[in-house]
Formats: C-alpha cells, structure tokens, sequence
C-alpha cells in the first residue's frame, strides 16, 4: 500500500524533505512504518528516541494496522504553543 | 473545554468562561515571547504547525473553589499541552537556530489524548 508521510520541524530538517510517499505491505503497523522510515533517514532520531507518529491527524499507537491512503506525520519533539 | 482558534486571543474572554460564582478563584495562563534563551538574543521566532491538528497560541483558564486548586489545574494542563499539541518553535539567534523542545516530550502515545486536570 501506498502512505502520504510528512515531516515537520526538526524531523524535516533531518530528512531534508517534507513529505515523502512510502511503499509499504498490506497489514503494516505503525511501528513497521517507523522502523523502515529509520532505514530511510538514520539521521532522524537516536535509536532510545521513540517516533512520535499521527495518523490521519490523530497521535497513533505504534500497534496501530495502517490503511491505504492514510496521512502519516511524524511528530518530533514539540514546543507547545 | 478547548476552543481552537485562528483569530486573535482574548484571555479576558477565556477568563470570563470558566468564571463561576461556586469558585473563588481563576488562573489564566497567557504565553509570550521572551526576548532571550540561555543568554542568547532571540531575533525571532518561527512557528510551525500541524494545523490540523495544533492549537495556534495559547491561552488556558483554570477554576477552582480556592486559588491552590486553580493554580495546580493551570499549571497541570499548560504542561500537557506544551507536551502534546503539534506545534514547534524555532528560536532564531544572531548566530543560529534551533528547535525547541519541551521539557517533558517522551511521552507514550495511548495517554496523548488525554488532558487531564485532577486536583483534589
């Protein structure tokens, strides 16, 4: 399945772009999207860093089974408003 | 109650929702922009957000039957909103950047959800 993955902030500057389109099998979780975009990017975050990841503009457990077409953020740090 | 806006905030307003005559007391949180960071000059400061997600700024009003009680649900929940809502800020220096983070950010994604403001 094919997955819209954007990045913001920090995470952008890091991966050097802002949103990327990421091929990954059917029945994939949250956390096997993470691991693969770590492939990606190692530059992202240290290993003991958990990726923060939403969802379709909702925080996301890593269990989470991804759909076809869903939007993927990967939410670094954040500073709060 | 979490009211998202674009427009410009009013914290007399926000103040005056959680206003009630069985509480003595209210505390209005209102974030600002300090002008320096570790002893550095802060030229400017960049925000970016997940909108469709994020609170723009941020106002928070607490109330409580007396002040300790008002005190510790704003502070409680300032906290967890500067450690949950999708918004990053970059101080830009005379002489670099970089990305502000919260203090307390590791935080496990199945509470993120929640505020929670218990004070008894």
């Amino acid at each position: 399945m094919q997955l819209d993955v954007r990045f913001f902030a920090l995470y952008r500057d890091r991966a050097g772009c802002s949103r990327f389109s990421l091929q990954l099998p059917e029945g994939s979780t949250v956390a096997d999207l993470a691991s693969e975009v770590r492939r990606l990017f190692p530059r992202l975050a240290p290993p003991e860093v958990k990726i923060v990841v939403a969802v379709n503009a909702e925080y996301a457990d890593h269990e989470l089974t991804l759909q076809e077409g869903d939007e993927v953020c990967l939410i670094p740090p954040v500073s709060g408003g | 109650m979490i009211e998202i806006t674009a427009k410009p905030l009013d914290p007399d307003q926000t103040t005056a929702k959680v206003r009630q005559d069985t509480n003595g007391a209210v505390v209005t949180f209102l974030g600002t922009t300090r002008l320096f960071s570790e002893g550095k000059r802060v030229v400017k400061l960049e925000y970016e957000a997940y909108e469709e997600m994020a609170l723009k700024k941020l106002v928070v009003a607490a109330a409580a039957p007396h002040r300790r009680e008002a005190f510790f649900a704003c502070h409680k929940t300032v906290d967890r909103v500067k450690e949950i809502v999708p918004i990053w800020k970059k101080e830009v220096f005379e002489d670099g950047s970089r990305w502000v983070a919260c203090e307390n950010h590791e935080f496990a994604s199945d509470e993120a959800a929640t505020i929670h403001a218990d004070h008894n």
